[in-house]
Protein backbone atom coordinates (compact mmCIF):
# COMPACT_ATOMS: atom_id res chain seq x y z
CA UNK A 1 0.00 0.00 0.00
CA UNK A 2 2.76 2.46 1.35
CA UNK A 3 5.02 1.29 -1.96
CA UNK A 4 2.16 3.27 -4.09
CA UNK A 5 1.55 5.95 -2.29
CA UNK A 6 4.26 8.35 -3.56
CA UNK A 7 3.40 7.65 -7.22
CA UNK A 8 -0.09 8.15 -6.45
CA UNK A 9 0.30 11.62 -5.22
CA UNK A 10 2.74 12.53 -7.70
CA UNK A 11 0.96 10.93 -11.31
CA UNK A 12 -1.64 13.53 -11.80
CA UNK A 13 1.20 16.67 -11.89
CA UNK A 14 3.60 13.50 -13.88
CA UNK A 15 0.28 13.63 -16.51
CA UNK A 16 -0.31 17.38 -16.65
CA UNK A 17 3.34 17.72 -17.73
CA UNK A 18 4.11 14.91 -19.56
CA UNK A 19 0.50 15.19 -21.84
CA UNK A 20 0.55 19.22 -21.66
CA UNK A 21 4.39 19.66 -22.49
CA UNK A 22 6.76 16.57 -23.27
CA UNK A 23 4.59 15.11 -25.73
CA UNK A 24 3.11 18.69 -27.53
CA UNK A 25 7.03 20.03 -27.38
CA UNK A 26 8.25 16.67 -28.71
CA UNK A 27 5.75 16.48 -31.59
CA UNK A 28 6.94 19.76 -32.67
CA UNK A 29 10.84 19.20 -32.60
CA UNK A 30 9.92 15.49 -34.20
CA UNK A 31 7.74 17.43 -36.99
CA UNK A 32 10.97 19.43 -38.12
CA UNK A 33 12.82 16.14 -38.95
CA UNK A 34 10.36 14.37 -41.18
CA UNK A 35 9.36 17.07 -43.33
CA UNK A 36 9.13 15.41 -46.98
CA UNK A 37 12.58 17.43 -48.19
CA UNK A 38 14.74 15.09 -46.19
CA UNK A 39 15.17 15.19 -42.47
CA UNK A 40 17.65 17.98 -42.03
CA UNK A 41 16.25 20.29 -44.95
CA UNK A 42 14.62 22.66 -42.25
CA UNK A 43 17.71 23.64 -40.40
CA UNK A 44 19.86 23.77 -43.93
CA UNK A 45 16.73 26.12 -44.57
CA UNK A 46 17.63 28.04 -40.95
CA UNK A 47 21.46 28.61 -41.35
CA UNK A 48 21.46 29.32 -45.16
CA UNK A 49 19.45 32.43 -44.64
CA UNK A 50 21.09 35.27 -44.05
CA UNK A 51 18.36 36.95 -42.39
CA UNK A 52 17.68 34.01 -40.51
CA UNK A 53 21.32 33.88 -39.11
CA UNK A 54 21.46 37.82 -38.51
CA UNK A 55 18.26 37.32 -35.86
CA UNK A 56 20.34 34.14 -34.13
CA UNK A 57 23.35 36.21 -34.22
CA UNK A 58 21.47 39.42 -32.80
CA UNK A 59 19.94 37.73 -30.19
CA UNK A 60 23.25 35.74 -28.78
CA UNK A 61 24.79 39.22 -28.76
CA UNK A 62 21.92 41.05 -27.28
CA UNK A 63 21.32 38.16 -24.98
CA UNK A 64 24.93 38.43 -23.82
CA UNK A 65 25.14 41.93 -23.43
CA UNK A 66 22.23 41.67 -20.86
CA UNK A 67 23.61 39.43 -19.00
CA UNK A 68 27.29 40.87 -18.94
CA UNK A 69 25.51 44.10 -17.45
CA UNK A 70 22.92 42.61 -15.72
CA UNK A 71 25.90 40.45 -13.79
CA UNK A 72 28.27 43.00 -12.92
CA UNK A 73 25.24 45.70 -11.79
CA UNK A 74 23.36 43.03 -9.97
CA UNK A 75 26.46 41.74 -8.39
CA UNK A 76 27.95 45.12 -6.67
CA UNK A 77 24.37 46.01 -5.96
CA UNK A 78 23.61 42.58 -4.04
CA UNK A 79 26.83 43.39 -2.20
CA UNK A 80 25.58 46.24 -0.94
CA UNK A 81 22.15 45.11 -0.03
CA UNK A 82 23.43 42.35 1.85
CA UNK A 83 25.84 44.64 4.27
CA UNK A 84 23.29 47.05 4.84
CA UNK A 85 22.05 47.27 8.02
CA UNK A 86 18.42 45.18 8.47
CA UNK A 87 15.53 48.23 7.89
CA UNK A 88 17.62 49.40 4.59
CA UNK A 89 18.11 46.32 3.34
CA UNK A 90 14.17 45.39 3.76
CA UNK A 91 13.36 48.67 1.93
CA UNK A 92 15.71 48.02 -0.85
CA UNK A 93 14.58 44.00 -1.21
CA UNK A 94 11.52 45.80 -1.48
CA UNK A 95 12.48 47.99 -4.26
CA UNK A 96 13.58 45.01 -5.90
CA UNK A 97 10.74 42.61 -5.55
CA UNK A 98 8.51 45.44 -6.44
CA UNK A 99 9.41 45.62 -10.15
CA UNK A 100 10.32 41.72 -10.49
CA UNK A 101 6.48 40.77 -9.48
CA UNK A 102 5.05 43.63 -11.62
CA UNK A 103 4.37 42.29 -15.48
CA UNK A 104 6.86 42.46 -18.38
CA UNK A 105 4.21 44.54 -20.62
CA UNK A 106 4.12 46.96 -18.18
CA UNK A 107 8.13 47.27 -17.37
CA UNK A 108 8.77 47.53 -20.81
CA UNK A 109 5.72 49.58 -21.75
CA UNK A 110 7.50 52.01 -19.44
CA UNK A 111 10.58 52.04 -21.40
CA UNK A 112 8.20 52.89 -24.39
CA UNK A 113 7.19 56.71 -22.53
CA UNK A 114 10.88 56.86 -21.84
CA UNK A 115 12.55 56.57 -25.19
CA UNK A 116 9.74 57.75 -27.70
CA UNK A 117 10.92 59.72 -30.70
CA UNK A 118 8.32 62.47 -28.04
CA UNK A 119 9.44 60.61 -24.86
CA UNK A 120 10.84 62.02 -21.55
CA UNK A 121 14.28 61.36 -22.22
CA UNK A 122 14.21 62.94 -25.99
CA UNK A 123 12.02 65.96 -24.50
CA UNK A 124 14.63 66.81 -21.27
CA UNK A 125 17.82 66.92 -23.84
CA UNK A 126 15.50 68.72 -26.11
CA UNK A 127 14.93 71.52 -22.99
CA UNK A 128 18.42 71.24 -22.02
CA UNK A 129 19.58 72.11 -25.47
CA UNK A 130 21.69 69.17 -25.52
CA UNK A 131 20.24 68.09 -28.58
CA UNK A 132 18.87 70.03 -31.73
CA UNK A 133 16.26 67.21 -32.88
CA UNK A 134 14.93 64.26 -31.14
CA UNK A 135 17.06 61.28 -31.64
CA UNK A 136 15.67 57.99 -32.53
CA UNK A 137 15.96 55.49 -29.39
CA UNK A 138 12.79 53.34 -29.79
CA UNK A 139 13.38 49.83 -32.13
CA UNK A 140 17.21 50.16 -31.79
CA UNK A 141 19.63 47.23 -30.34
CA UNK A 142 20.45 49.55 -27.39
CA UNK A 143 16.47 50.06 -26.59
CA UNK A 144 16.41 46.56 -26.50
CA UNK A 145 19.05 45.94 -24.27
CA UNK A 146 18.22 48.85 -21.80
CA UNK A 147 14.88 47.44 -21.39
CA UNK A 148 15.77 44.12 -21.23
CA UNK A 149 18.45 44.94 -18.44
CA UNK A 150 15.60 46.61 -16.27
CA UNK A 151 13.56 43.11 -16.65
CA UNK A 152 16.41 41.22 -15.45
CA UNK A 153 18.63 43.01 -12.78
CA UNK A 154 16.29 42.32 -10.13
CA UNK A 155 16.09 38.95 -10.56
CA UNK A 156 19.96 39.19 -10.44
CA UNK A 157 20.22 41.13 -7.25
CA UNK A 158 17.67 38.85 -5.46
CA UNK A 159 19.58 35.75 -6.53
CA UNK A 160 22.89 37.56 -5.31
CA UNK A 161 21.71 38.76 -1.73
CA UNK A 162 20.68 35.33 -1.22
CA UNK A 163 24.48 33.60 -2.31
CA UNK A 164 25.99 36.18 -0.58
CA UNK A 165 24.22 36.07 2.91
CA UNK A 166 24.78 32.46 3.17
CA UNK A 167 28.98 33.07 2.75
CA UNK A 168 29.44 32.30 6.53
CA UNK A 169 30.65 35.83 8.16
CA UNK A 170 33.80 33.81 10.20
CA UNK A 171 35.45 33.80 6.74
CA UNK A 172 35.07 37.77 6.10
CA UNK A 173 36.19 37.86 9.66
CA UNK A 174 38.80 35.79 9.99
CA UNK A 175 40.27 37.12 6.45
CA UNK A 176 40.34 40.57 7.72
CA UNK A 177 41.80 39.29 11.44
CA UNK A 178 44.73 37.97 8.93
CA UNK A 179 45.55 41.21 7.35
CA UNK A 180 43.65 40.98 4.16
CA UNK A 181 42.34 44.77 3.00
CA UNK A 182 38.41 45.08 2.01
CA UNK A 183 38.99 44.76 -1.28
CA UNK A 184 41.36 41.65 -1.29
CA UNK A 185 38.82 40.26 1.29
CA UNK A 186 36.18 40.82 -1.27
CA UNK A 187 38.42 39.74 -4.94
CA UNK A 188 39.88 36.48 -2.54
CA UNK A 189 37.30 35.70 -0.82
CA UNK A 190 33.70 37.16 -1.25
CA UNK A 191 33.57 36.60 -5.14
CA UNK A 192 34.69 33.12 -5.42
CA UNK A 193 32.78 32.10 -3.39
CA UNK A 194 30.17 33.33 -5.23
CA UNK A 195 30.80 32.69 -8.39
CA UNK A 196 28.25 29.62 -8.33
CA UNK A 197 25.28 32.30 -7.17
CA UNK A 198 26.91 34.44 -10.36
CA UNK A 199 26.48 31.41 -12.80
CA UNK A 200 22.80 30.81 -11.70
CA UNK A 201 22.09 34.36 -12.54
CA UNK A 202 23.81 34.11 -15.84
CA UNK A 203 21.59 31.25 -16.95
CA UNK A 204 18.58 32.50 -15.43
CA UNK A 205 19.17 35.94 -17.27
CA UNK A 206 20.63 34.69 -20.75
CA UNK A 207 18.01 31.99 -21.80
CA UNK A 208 15.13 34.93 -20.25
CA UNK A 209 16.69 37.13 -22.68
CA UNK A 210 17.58 34.54 -25.79
CA UNK A 211 13.45 33.66 -25.63
CA UNK A 212 11.95 36.43 -24.57
CA UNK A 213 9.09 38.41 -26.69
CA UNK A 214 7.43 40.93 -24.80
CA UNK A 215 10.15 43.16 -24.65
CA UNK A 216 12.02 42.91 -28.30
CA UNK A 217 8.65 43.27 -29.93
CA UNK A 218 7.87 46.46 -28.39
CA UNK A 219 10.91 48.20 -27.81
CA UNK A 220 12.78 46.60 -31.09
CA UNK A 221 10.26 46.11 -33.92
CA UNK A 222 10.46 45.09 -37.05
CA UNK A 223 14.01 46.71 -37.32
CA UNK A 224 15.59 44.79 -34.03
CA UNK A 225 14.30 41.08 -34.32
CA UNK A 226 15.03 38.55 -32.13
CA UNK A 227 14.31 34.63 -32.10
CA UNK A 228 11.22 35.22 -30.20
CA UNK A 229 9.54 37.78 -32.43
CA UNK A 230 10.54 36.00 -35.61
CA UNK A 231 9.02 32.81 -34.24
CA UNK A 232 5.51 34.33 -33.42
CA UNK A 233 6.28 36.52 -36.88
CA UNK A 234 6.12 32.95 -38.68
CA UNK A 235 3.75 31.32 -37.03
CA UNK A 236 1.22 33.90 -36.65
CA UNK A 237 1.85 36.11 -39.53
CA UNK A 238 3.28 33.89 -42.45
CA UNK A 239 1.75 30.59 -41.29
CA UNK A 240 5.15 28.97 -41.97
CA UNK A 241 5.01 26.84 -38.92
CA UNK A 242 7.84 24.42 -40.03
CA UNK A 243 10.00 27.42 -40.11
CA UNK A 244 8.72 28.31 -36.49
CA UNK A 245 8.97 24.80 -35.31
CA UNK A 246 12.82 24.93 -36.50
CA UNK A 247 13.26 28.32 -34.12
CA UNK A 248 11.26 26.56 -31.56
CA UNK A 249 13.63 23.76 -31.70
CA UNK A 250 16.68 25.55 -31.88
CA UNK A 251 15.76 27.43 -29.20
CA UNK A 252 15.55 24.50 -27.05
CA UNK A 253 18.10 22.97 -27.51
CA UNK A 254 20.43 26.06 -26.54
CA UNK A 255 18.63 26.81 -23.47
CA UNK A 256 19.10 23.37 -22.66
CA UNK A 257 22.40 23.16 -23.33
CA UNK A 258 23.25 26.07 -21.82
CA UNK A 259 21.40 25.42 -18.50
CA UNK A 260 23.36 21.59 -18.30
CA UNK A 261 26.91 23.07 -19.57
CA UNK A 262 26.34 25.66 -16.37
CA UNK A 263 25.04 23.00 -14.07
CA UNK A 264 28.36 21.01 -14.83
CA UNK A 265 30.43 24.14 -14.52
CA UNK A 266 28.83 25.48 -11.72
CA UNK A 267 29.58 21.61 -9.91
CA UNK A 268 33.09 21.88 -10.58
CA UNK A 269 33.39 25.22 -9.62
CA UNK A 270 31.72 25.32 -6.05
CA UNK A 271 34.31 25.31 -3.32
CA UNK A 272 31.82 24.00 -0.76
CA UNK A 273 30.61 20.69 -2.26
CA UNK A 274 35.19 19.42 -2.80
CA UNK B 1 30.20 42.10 10.11
CA UNK B 2 32.35 45.06 8.61
CA UNK B 3 30.23 48.04 6.91
CA UNK B 4 33.09 49.84 5.22
CA UNK B 5 31.68 49.94 2.01
CA UNK B 6 33.49 52.03 -0.14
CA UNK B 7 31.06 55.43 -1.26
CA UNK B 8 31.50 54.82 -5.03
CA UNK B 9 29.91 51.38 -4.51
CA UNK B 10 26.93 53.63 -2.44
CA UNK B 11 26.61 55.81 -5.11
CA UNK B 12 26.55 53.14 -7.75
CA UNK B 13 23.72 51.34 -5.36
CA UNK B 14 21.40 54.55 -5.09
CA UNK B 15 21.67 55.11 -9.23
CA UNK B 16 20.64 51.32 -9.46
CA UNK B 17 17.53 51.74 -7.41
CA UNK B 18 16.62 54.97 -9.16
CA UNK B 19 16.87 53.23 -12.11
CA UNK B 20 14.48 50.30 -11.00
CA UNK B 21 11.81 52.37 -9.82
CA UNK B 22 11.94 55.53 -11.88
CA UNK B 23 10.36 54.05 -14.77
CA UNK B 24 7.53 52.62 -12.85
CA UNK B 25 7.51 56.15 -10.49
CA UNK B 26 6.99 57.58 -14.63
CA UNK B 27 4.36 55.31 -15.69
CA UNK B 28 2.42 56.11 -12.57
CA UNK B 29 2.56 60.22 -13.63
CA UNK B 30 1.72 59.44 -16.94
CA UNK B 31 -1.56 57.38 -16.12
CA UNK B 32 -2.75 60.55 -13.81
CA UNK B 33 -2.58 62.87 -17.01
CA UNK B 34 -5.25 64.93 -18.50
CA UNK B 35 -3.83 65.09 -21.62
CA UNK B 36 -4.85 62.50 -24.84
CA UNK B 37 -1.38 61.66 -24.95
CA UNK B 38 1.36 60.10 -22.83
CA UNK B 39 3.45 62.64 -20.84
CA UNK B 40 5.37 62.55 -17.78
CA UNK B 41 5.00 64.87 -15.43
CA UNK B 42 1.68 64.63 -15.78
CA UNK B 43 -0.43 68.12 -16.90
CA UNK B 44 -2.98 68.57 -15.04
CA UNK B 45 -4.33 65.68 -12.43
CA UNK B 46 -7.26 63.28 -13.37
CA UNK B 47 -8.09 59.70 -13.29
CA UNK B 48 -10.37 59.81 -16.64
CA UNK B 49 -7.96 57.42 -18.22
CA UNK B 50 -9.13 54.72 -15.43
CA UNK B 51 -12.77 54.79 -16.45
CA UNK B 52 -11.65 55.29 -19.90
CA UNK B 53 -10.04 51.28 -18.91
CA UNK B 54 -14.24 50.21 -18.66
CA UNK B 55 -15.47 51.54 -21.31
CA UNK B 56 -13.33 50.19 -23.77
CA UNK B 57 -15.08 46.64 -24.35
CA UNK B 58 -12.05 44.42 -25.19
CA UNK B 59 -10.36 45.35 -21.85
CA UNK B 60 -13.38 44.83 -19.94
CA UNK B 61 -13.26 41.25 -21.17
CA UNK B 62 -10.08 40.44 -20.76
CA UNK B 63 -9.56 41.38 -17.35
CA UNK B 64 -12.83 39.14 -16.92
CA UNK B 65 -10.62 36.28 -18.75
CA UNK B 66 -7.22 36.93 -17.25
CA UNK B 67 -8.86 36.43 -13.99
CA UNK B 68 -10.62 33.72 -14.61
CA UNK B 69 -7.80 31.61 -16.03
CA UNK B 70 -5.34 33.31 -12.97
CA UNK B 71 -8.08 31.46 -10.77
CA UNK B 72 -8.99 28.40 -12.29
CA UNK B 73 -4.89 27.55 -13.34
CA UNK B 74 -3.29 28.32 -9.95
CA UNK B 75 -6.33 26.20 -8.36
CA UNK B 76 -5.44 23.55 -10.62
CA UNK B 77 -2.02 23.62 -10.05
CA UNK B 78 -2.34 23.93 -6.13
CA UNK B 79 -4.63 20.71 -6.80
CA UNK B 80 -2.12 18.13 -7.92
CA UNK B 81 0.75 20.52 -7.14
CA UNK B 82 0.55 19.78 -3.51
CA UNK B 83 0.35 16.16 -3.54
CA UNK B 84 2.81 16.36 -5.34
CA UNK B 85 5.23 18.18 -3.39
CA UNK B 86 4.38 16.04 -0.62
CA UNK B 87 5.18 12.67 -2.24
CA UNK B 88 8.68 14.52 -3.40
CA UNK B 89 9.47 15.32 0.22
CA UNK B 90 7.48 12.52 1.92
CA UNK B 91 8.45 9.50 -0.70
CA UNK B 92 11.17 11.07 -2.12
CA UNK B 93 12.89 7.36 -2.08
CA UNK B 94 9.77 5.47 -3.83
CA UNK B 95 10.33 7.90 -6.46
CA UNK B 96 12.53 7.87 -9.09
CA UNK B 97 15.06 11.18 -9.64
CA UNK B 98 14.02 12.60 -12.96
CA UNK B 99 10.91 13.30 -11.49
CA UNK B 100 11.82 16.31 -9.71
CA UNK B 101 13.99 17.61 -13.12
CA UNK B 102 10.24 16.51 -14.63
CA UNK B 103 8.92 19.33 -12.70
CA UNK B 104 10.59 21.90 -13.24
CA UNK B 105 10.26 21.44 -17.24
CA UNK B 106 7.54 24.55 -17.18
CA UNK B 107 10.54 26.95 -16.16
CA UNK B 108 13.26 24.98 -18.74
CA UNK B 109 11.13 24.70 -21.77
CA UNK B 110 10.78 28.16 -23.59
CA UNK B 111 7.25 29.32 -22.93
CA UNK B 112 6.76 30.66 -26.27
CA UNK B 113 7.69 27.02 -28.07
CA UNK B 114 5.09 25.46 -24.85
CA UNK B 115 2.74 27.90 -26.32
CA UNK B 116 3.29 27.31 -29.87
CA UNK B 117 3.15 23.81 -29.52
CA UNK B 118 0.23 24.02 -27.23
CA UNK B 119 -1.45 25.44 -30.64
CA UNK B 120 -0.10 23.28 -32.90
CA UNK B 121 -0.23 19.82 -31.27
CA UNK B 122 -3.22 20.28 -29.07
CA UNK B 123 -5.75 23.12 -30.51
CA UNK B 124 -5.29 22.57 -34.19
CA UNK B 125 -4.23 18.85 -34.64
CA UNK B 126 -7.40 17.62 -32.59
CA UNK B 127 -9.49 20.17 -33.12
CA UNK B 128 -10.24 21.32 -29.00
CA UNK B 129 -11.44 24.50 -27.85
CA UNK B 130 -8.26 26.75 -27.53
CA UNK B 131 -9.70 27.98 -24.37
CA UNK B 132 -7.92 24.34 -22.51
CA UNK B 133 -5.02 24.47 -23.57
CA UNK B 134 -4.61 28.82 -22.67
CA UNK B 135 -5.94 27.51 -19.20
CA UNK B 136 -3.38 24.14 -18.79
CA UNK B 137 -0.62 25.96 -20.07
CA UNK B 138 -0.94 28.41 -17.67
CA UNK B 139 -1.22 25.90 -14.98
CA UNK B 140 1.80 24.22 -16.33
CA UNK B 141 4.22 27.48 -15.77
CA UNK B 142 2.63 27.93 -12.11
CA UNK B 143 3.32 24.83 -11.14
CA UNK B 144 7.16 25.02 -10.95
CA UNK B 145 5.69 27.69 -8.32
CA UNK B 146 3.39 26.13 -6.35
CA UNK B 147 5.77 23.00 -5.83
CA UNK B 148 8.50 24.95 -4.76
CA UNK B 149 7.04 26.93 -2.01
CA UNK B 150 4.74 24.24 -0.57
CA UNK B 151 7.61 21.78 -0.39
CA UNK B 152 9.90 24.95 1.34
CA UNK B 153 6.82 24.91 3.99
CA UNK B 154 6.68 20.91 4.20
CA UNK B 155 10.39 20.92 4.98
CA UNK B 156 9.71 22.70 8.11
CA UNK B 157 6.71 20.02 8.74
CA UNK B 158 7.41 17.91 11.72
CA UNK B 159 6.08 14.51 10.48
CA UNK B 160 5.89 12.90 13.79
CA UNK B 161 2.86 14.67 14.03
CA UNK B 162 1.13 12.93 11.16
CA UNK B 163 2.21 9.64 12.15
CA UNK B 164 0.98 10.39 15.63
CA UNK B 165 -2.84 11.31 13.93
CA UNK B 166 -1.89 8.21 11.64
CA UNK B 167 -1.45 5.80 14.24
CA UNK B 168 -4.42 6.90 16.34
CA UNK B 169 -6.64 5.66 13.65
CA UNK B 170 -7.50 8.84 11.86
CA UNK B 171 -7.70 8.08 7.55
CA UNK B 172 -5.49 9.19 5.25
CA UNK B 173 -7.44 12.12 3.99
CA UNK B 174 -8.55 13.50 7.51
CA UNK B 175 -5.16 13.56 8.09
CA UNK B 176 -4.20 15.63 4.89
CA UNK B 177 -7.26 18.46 5.83
CA UNK B 178 -6.86 18.51 9.69
CA UNK B 179 -3.23 18.10 10.20
CA UNK B 180 -0.67 18.49 6.88
CA UNK B 181 -3.21 21.28 5.29
CA UNK B 182 -3.30 23.66 8.40
CA UNK B 183 0.27 23.23 9.25
CA UNK B 184 0.99 24.18 5.44
CA UNK B 185 -1.30 27.17 5.43
CA UNK B 186 0.76 29.83 4.87
CA UNK B 187 3.07 28.17 2.22
CA UNK B 188 -0.29 27.35 0.41
CA UNK B 189 -1.67 31.18 0.39
CA UNK B 190 1.62 32.24 -0.76
CA UNK B 191 1.93 29.90 -3.40
CA UNK B 192 -1.72 30.62 -4.21
CA UNK B 193 -0.82 34.40 -4.74
CA UNK B 194 2.77 33.85 -6.25
CA UNK B 195 0.81 31.48 -9.06
CA UNK B 196 -1.86 33.77 -9.10
CA UNK B 197 0.51 37.23 -10.52
CA UNK B 198 2.21 35.18 -12.53
CA UNK B 199 -0.50 34.10 -14.45
CA UNK B 200 -2.14 37.78 -14.88
CA UNK B 201 1.45 38.74 -16.32
CA UNK B 202 2.01 35.80 -18.55
CA UNK B 203 2.70 37.00 -22.14
CA UNK B 204 4.87 34.47 -23.80
CA UNK B 205 2.40 31.32 -23.10
CA UNK B 206 -0.85 33.61 -24.19
CA UNK B 207 0.96 34.94 -27.33
CA UNK B 208 -0.10 31.74 -29.60
CA UNK B 209 -2.93 30.91 -27.45
CA UNK B 210 -5.24 33.95 -27.73
CA UNK B 211 -7.42 35.08 -30.97
CA UNK B 212 -10.43 36.75 -31.94
CA UNK B 213 -12.79 36.10 -29.18
CA UNK B 214 -10.35 35.18 -26.70
CA UNK B 215 -7.43 37.28 -25.08
CA UNK B 216 -6.26 38.05 -21.70
CA UNK B 217 -5.09 41.15 -20.25
CA UNK B 218 -1.26 41.42 -21.30
CA UNK B 219 -1.99 40.73 -24.62
CA UNK B 220 -4.68 43.08 -25.41
CA UNK B 221 -2.41 45.47 -23.88
CA UNK B 222 0.15 45.23 -26.23
CA UNK B 223 -2.60 45.06 -29.39
CA UNK B 224 -3.86 48.83 -27.67
CA UNK B 225 -0.36 49.92 -27.69
CA UNK B 226 0.83 48.91 -31.17
CA UNK B 227 -2.59 51.11 -32.52
CA UNK B 228 -2.91 53.98 -29.83
CA UNK B 229 -0.60 55.98 -27.80
CA UNK B 230 -2.91 57.15 -25.09
CA UNK B 231 -2.66 57.03 -21.08
CA UNK B 232 -5.50 54.07 -20.85
CA UNK B 233 -2.48 51.62 -20.97
CA UNK B 234 -0.82 53.52 -18.08
CA UNK B 235 -3.57 53.40 -16.10
CA UNK B 236 -4.04 49.55 -16.79
CA UNK B 237 -0.49 49.66 -16.10
CA UNK B 238 -1.06 51.03 -12.48
CA UNK B 239 -3.64 48.87 -11.58
CA UNK B 240 -1.58 45.47 -12.22
CA UNK B 241 1.20 47.72 -9.86
CA UNK B 242 -1.64 47.77 -7.46
CA UNK B 243 -2.40 44.36 -7.55
CA UNK B 244 1.61 43.73 -7.31
CA UNK B 245 1.79 45.78 -3.82
CA UNK B 246 -1.31 43.89 -2.63
CA UNK B 247 0.47 40.34 -3.69
CA UNK B 248 3.98 41.59 -1.62
CA UNK B 249 1.66 42.58 1.08
CA UNK B 250 0.17 38.88 1.22
CA UNK B 251 3.50 37.62 0.39
CA UNK B 252 5.33 39.05 3.48
CA UNK B 253 2.89 38.20 5.74
CA UNK B 254 3.26 34.67 5.01
CA UNK B 255 6.42 33.59 3.63
CA UNK B 256 8.47 37.00 4.15
CA UNK B 257 10.04 38.84 1.37
CA UNK B 258 13.00 36.88 1.94
CA UNK B 259 11.84 33.80 0.72
CA UNK B 260 12.31 35.13 -3.11
CA UNK B 261 16.16 36.04 -2.27
CA UNK B 262 16.83 32.43 -2.19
Amino acid sequence: MKRFAGWTLASPATILVVVFLVLPVLATIVTTFTTPAGPFATYFAFFGSGFRRTVLFRTIQVSLAVTAISLVIGFLTAYVVSRAPGWLKSILIIAAVFPLLTGVVVRSFAWLIILGKNGILNSTLLNLGLIAEPFQMLYTQGAVIVAMVYLFVPLMILTLVGVLESIPDDLIQASSSLGAKPSATFMQVTLPLAVPGLIVGAVLVFTGSFTSYATPQLLGGEQVMMMGTLMYQQAMVTFDWVAASTIAAVMVVITIAIVALMNAVARRLNPMTV
Amino acid sequence: MTRNIHPLLIAGTVLVFIFLVGPLVIVLGSALSDTTYLTFPPQGLSLRWFENIFQIDAFRRTIVTSLQIALLSTTIALIIGIPAAYALNRHRIQLPGWLSTLFILPVLVPELVLGFSLLKNLAVQFNSPIYISLLFGHALIVLPYVIRVISASLASFDFSIEEAAISLGSPPLKTFFTILLPNVRSGVIAAFILAFITSINDVSISIFLTGPGLSTLPIQLLAHMEQFFDPTVASVSVLLMLLTVAVMAIVERTLGLTFLAK
